[in-house]
């Protein structure tokens, strides 16, 4: 079981990383990457809002919104499968209040320093992808944690690294053209070049 | 000498500022800095130690690899004279038919004969490396006005000594400026780039063209088809298929070069006078050569200890790890990049160590790659300067504190 375990979170963290592999959550990674301490206070948030939301959505998930969950309350033919993404995303935007609220009364600094991205974790694409992963996968609980956190931790560590080799390119002679945005959108292609060493590891 | 100078200063208004060819000037400097030391010199107090500066540090490395390039042709000639007369066919190529014109014959006990086989096809690869990433370095030198720098001699070194012998020679050249371009001139030129250039090539040609670069008919410059006797495949990629592979094979054979492989990595002793150079004269770090070791050591244990019944590759030991693929190639010329690899003293140490416990996990975890050494060398370019960054951090730290105290 722990085995399991293990390679479902190395296999999150590494193999589909999912800022580096499916190249969710561009938006922020792109945007609040340009130091080292904000990226890793971001990560931070979005580790913790990830392995929040997953395991609170799986639930949700579970009791009301799959085929014939509802059978606990004698409804067995009533299907609320429409209402998935509604539930999701208002799971989300829930917890990134709370989120907000606990960095702002804790750590001002980082709340301003995340700016406007911290409320936009919740329509951050990582975190609904990861959510609906969890649906499309059909994970139990315990997997949707482990799936939830490794998810997290893959996009913080993808977002450190990108925010660190940024400060270190910032003294690069960039063609004009391409300064910003465009150098941006290079390193990180040649990054995910870099984590396909994973790519076709099965666990 | 006298008259190479004179023919020099004559030259020289052209190119400048204002002259007829200024736009040529990288060219121009190009010649004279590399012929002679440059004409500029500090009047005050200065911090050269000595005359080493970026030209004779990358026409060191490239001194270094000398070795690897020797036993490049050397053992293309030797794989492939040694298949032919175990019964394979000779390529259907111009070397081939050359070779035939000349009246020489496949004669794999021949020194002069496998390097000259050899040569045939390396000195290609190595041309078409030059001439293309030279182009396209002298395009951004001459628009952006910059100096060609000589960290390109190294990469169009490198990039040629990792491919494998028969790769058609467009491949080389997408892939040359692929890695000159994507990951260097965007990013300002020599010492401004994150990534090592040569691997990065080596790298997209490697995902863009899987079947040219691995597999069983790569790496050996002859027609195996119809010759069940023996393998073309290199001994990791056999090892890893199955698992009496190393049984049977000698390791000072793996050490000194006798087996097919990549043009220039398949001899662990000539990487490991490289290194030796390298390390000597302080261009490549023996920090990072020594942490790769360290991981890889560490590595190749644990998963010994470990064991599998499945994977053959987990038994694998760690002194069989050194010899085979790239490892030693790697560890003495691409891990020491002293661009892309961690700049910090203590960084070098995780750097390396990182790259070591990667390159074993990649071989043996991984069923997709049996290499793991440039992957894991480009997976932690691409972590070095987080490395960095937090070495810088706790130095910082540990400094407030004592001045605190």
């Amino acid at each position: 079981m722990l085995e399991h375990y293990l390679s479902l979170a190395t296999k999150a963290v590494f193999v589909e990383n999912i800022a580096l592999a499916f190249f969710l959550g561009m938006c922020s990674f792109l945007a609040v990457s340009k130091k080292v301490s904000t990226a890793i206070g971001l990560g931070a948030a979005v580790i913790f809002v990830l392995a929040i939301t997953v395991p609170l959505n799986q639930v949700l998930y579970g009791a009301f919104l799959k085929q014939g969950s509802l059978d606990w309350l004698g409804l067995p033919d009533i299907n609320l499968g429409f209402l998935t993404y509604l539930t999701l995303i208002g799971t989300i935007a829930a917890v990134v209040q709370i989120v907000e609220m606990v960095i702002d009364r804790f750590s001002p600094d980082l709340y301003n320093a995340l700016g406007v991205f911290l409320p936009l974790i919740a329509v951050n694409c990582a975190i609904l992808g990861a959510a609906l992963f969890m649906v499309n996968r059909d994970y139990t609980l315990g997997e949707a944690t482990v799936f939830g956190l490794g998810s997290g931790v893959g996009w913080a560590i993808a977002i450190v690294a990108l925010a660190a080799i940024r400060e270190k390119l910032r003294y690069s002679n960039v063609p004009e053209s391409l300064r910003g945005l465009g150098i941006t959108f290079i390193v990180v292609g040649l990054m995910s070049l870099g984590f396909m060493a994973f790519s076709g590891i099965s666990l | 000498m006298k008259f190479l100078r004179d023919k020099l200063d004559d030259l020289a208004p052209l190119f400048e500022k204002g002259g007829k060819y200024e736009k040529l000037w990288p060219v121009f400097d190009l010649q004279s800095t590399f012929l002679f030391t440059t004409g500029e010199v500090t009047r005050t107090a200065s911090h050269l130690r000595d005359g080493t500066d970026m030209k004779r540090l990358m026409v060191t490395v490239v001194v270094a690899l000398g070795p690897c390039m020797l036993m490049a042709c050397w053992n293309t000639g030797y794989e492939a004279m040694l298949a032919i007369a175990r019964g394979a066919a000779p390529l259907d190529n111009w070397q081939t038919g050359l070779w035939q014109t000349l009246g020489f014959a496949f004669d794999f006990k021949s020194t002069f004969h496998c390097i000259f086989f050899g040569a045939l096809y390396w000195v290609p690869i190595y041309a078409t490396v030059m001439i293309a990433g030279g182009i396209a370095e002298l395009i951004f030198a001459v628009v952006r006005s910059h100096e060609i720098n000589e960290g390109f001699l190294v990469t169009g070194a490198l990039l040629p000594l990792t491919l494998p012998a028969t790769i058609p020679l467009w491949m080389v050249v997408l892939g040359t400026i692929f890695g000159i371009v994507m990951a260097k001139e965007v990013f300002g030129g020599v010492g401004m780039n994150f990534l090592n250039p040569a691997l990065t090539a080596r790298a997209f040609l490697f995902f863009a063209y899987p079947a040219a670069m691995s597999g069983d008919t790569a790496w050996v410059a002859a027609n195996l088809s119809g010759v069940d006797t023996f393998t073309g495949a290199t001994l990791l990629a056999q090892a890893a298929s199955n698992a009496g592979a190393l049984a049977n094979a000698d390791w000072w054979s793996a050490f000194w070069g006798w087996i097919p492989g990549s043009l220039g990595e398949s001899s662990a002793f000539a990487c490991l006078l490289g290194a030796f150079l390298l390390a000597m004269s302080r261009i490549g770090s023996y920090r990072t050569m020594a942490g790769v070791a360290l991981g890889t050591f560490c590595m190749a244990l644990v998963f010994n200890y470990a064991g599998s019944s499945t994977n053959s590759m987990f038994a694998v030991p760690w002194y069989w790890h050194m010899v085979l693929g790239g490892w030693a190639f790697g560890m003495a010329f691409m891990a020491t990049d002293p661009v892309s690899s961690a700049f910090t003293n203590h960084g070098k140490w995780f750097y390396g160590f990182g790259i070591g416990v990667l390159v074993i996990l990649i071989r043996v975890v991984n069923p997709a790659y049996p290499e793991g050494m440039m992957l894991a060398i480009l997976f932690m370019n691409m972590f070095a300067p987080l490395i960095d960054y937090f070495v810088v951090q706790g130095n910082i730290r540990r400094r407030l504190a004592r001045s605190a105290a």
